[in-house]
């Protein structure tokens, strides 16, 4: 039996389109994938994304644990602050990637991926030494709005100005009276907030933004969209694009991972691959010939299988048939061709800079 | 019931097929572009192709998923609608005006066999 968040209702009674997601019974669209994936793009959109996980370490050496558990570095944030890190295992590869909230020193809150929660709680309380985790994803909805006029409906229904939380920044106050975690961020590309909140109180959350926008027709989105518009952005998703057999470095997440701060767990292994090169990369590729990249179809170089697709769609705002896969370093450039094996047919295809999506 | 016209004979795959002189034009249906959401890409085989019933002819993609399109009858395509694979939109517009290929039945009777609208229409309740 599938879980349902405290929106599930609201979903049905919206006309939202159910199914199973990572155990949990989800919405993948309302009224059309393409049409929510545009509402994202250009007006707000509203995603139930109660089911993630939510982790909580507290008390003294509460960031020097977190810290030893993530490739990001929370010592250089400031409070307020939230970074996007890798959680990996000894082998340097992924156990989750999770976005990590310093609320101060003695505060670190943990947002990981629904269907890694348990997994990740298990992981993090089995490798913490001093400061425990709690596991705080039963007493947490979330509600992510997003789009260019995400910001102006979330400020009408604060009081204080959130013109000081930018991005990956986060405050805590009343959104329509209900207390929430208001997190500048999301998984679009577009500018918003992810609102955490208590269970009970989500679905009044939900209608008062719907009702607060009304006049920039603020409308719900499924999963469906939520994977067109990271999947433009070429913003992995654990289980496709990136896994427990692939380290951050080869997913071209270098960024997020810090080598010049103390020990975590996976560093050893990161380090001594950096300095040994990279086998493979995680690239963004457009097709060339026709068809749809989809996930595990096999790349191909010289007809020999090179790698394998991880994320493919037909990209809804810039409508061209776009992939995301592992591929030998040497094909990891822009411009590098190689071919993707649909259903039989090798299909061209070219290595781009991405994100596939930019802002006009 | 006008998602289904009484004219038409179905298949439990989702496709349509009506007479065309002696040939059979094949699509899918209200239920199956529904389903998929916007199509976004389909794929159908050349003229002079050979098919089976219930062998897989082509694809028809949307965002999200991929799914086979399976023939209502054997024979030889004699027509392709490239206005489709050039609008795959055109599928939710309006699936009985998008009609994908036309068939020369090898085995009349296959035709014959196929669902009726009552039938087909039944066969969705619960398919959701």
């Amino acid at each position: 039996m599938a879980r349902s968040t405290p929106l599930n209702a609201a979903h049905r009674k919206a006309g939202g389109r159910m199914v199973d997601f990572a155990g949990w019974d989800m919405p993948v669209q309302y009224d059309g994938l393409i049409q929510e994936h545009e509402r994202v793009r250009t007006g707000v959109g509203l995603f139930d994304v109660s089911h993630m996980g939510e982790i909580e370490f507290k008390g003294p050496g509460a960031l020097e644990e977190a810290n030893r558990l993530i490739t990001n570095d929370l010592a250089r944030c400031v409070d307020g602050q939230a970074v996007y890190a890798g959680l990996l295992n000894e082998k340097g590869t992924f156990v989750d990637d999770v976005v990590a909230y310093r609320f101060s020193p003695e505060h670190i809150f943990i947002c990981v991926n629904a269907s890694n929660a348990d997994k990740d709680f298990a992981w993090m309380a089995s490798n913490a030494k001093k400061v425990k985790p709690v596991n705080r994803s039963e007493d947490y909805a979330q509600i992510a709005v997003q789009g260019p006029k995400a910001f102006g409906v979330v400020q009408r229904l604060v009081k204080k100005s959130l013109e000081g939380v930018g991005t990956y920044r986060f405050t805590t106050g009343d959104v329509a009276g209900i207390p929430c975690i208001i997190s500048r961020t999301g998984y679009t590309g577009e500018d918003g907030f992810e609102l955490y909140c208590p269970p009970d109180k989500a679905e009044a959350l939900w209608n008062a933004i719907m009702e607060e926008g009304k006049p920039e027709k603020a409308a719900p989105a499924g999963l469906g969209a939520r994977d067109s518009l990271r999947t433009e952005m070429k913003y992995a998703l654990y289980g496709n694009d990136i896994d427990d057999a692939h380290t951050p470095l080869e997913a071209n997440l270098g960024w997020i991972v810090k080598l010049d701060k103390p020990d975590f767990i996976g560093k050893s292994v990161l380090v001594a691959q950096k300095a040994a090169g990279l086998p493979r990369k995680l690239v963004g590729f457009e097709m060339v010939d026709a068809g749809i990249p989809r996930s595990h179809y096999p790349i191909l170089h010289k007809g020999e299988k090179v790698g394998e697709v991880t994320s493919g769609t037909m990209g809804p705002s810039i409508k061209k048939a776009i992939g995301i896969g592992y591929v030998p370093t040497a094909l990891s450039t822009e411009g590098s061709t190689f071919h993707v094996d649909i259903r039989g047919r090798a299909a061209a295809a070219r290595v781009v800079k991405t994100p596939f999506y930019n802002k006009a | 019931m006008s998602n289904y016209p009484s004219e038409l004979k179905y298949t439990k795959d989702h496709e349509w097929a009506k007479k065309a002189g002696s040939n059979v034009v094949v699509g899918v249906t209200f239920h199956a572009q529904d389903a998929l959401g916007a199509v976004v890409y389909v794929e159908l085989p050349k003229v002079g192709t050979v098919v089976k019933a219930h062998g897989q002819f082509g694809v028809i993609e949307s965002t999200k998923a991929v799914s086979e399109l399976f023939c209502p009858v054997s024979g030889k395509v004699t027509k392709v609608n490239d206005a489709v694979t050039n609008n795959p939109g055109s599928v939710n517009d309006d699936p009985y005006a998008a009609w994908l290929i036309e068939v020369e039945p090898s085995a009349p009777a296959e035709f014959d066999a196929l669902l009726d609208q009552a039938t087909y229409v039944k066969s969705l309740d619960g398919a959701h």
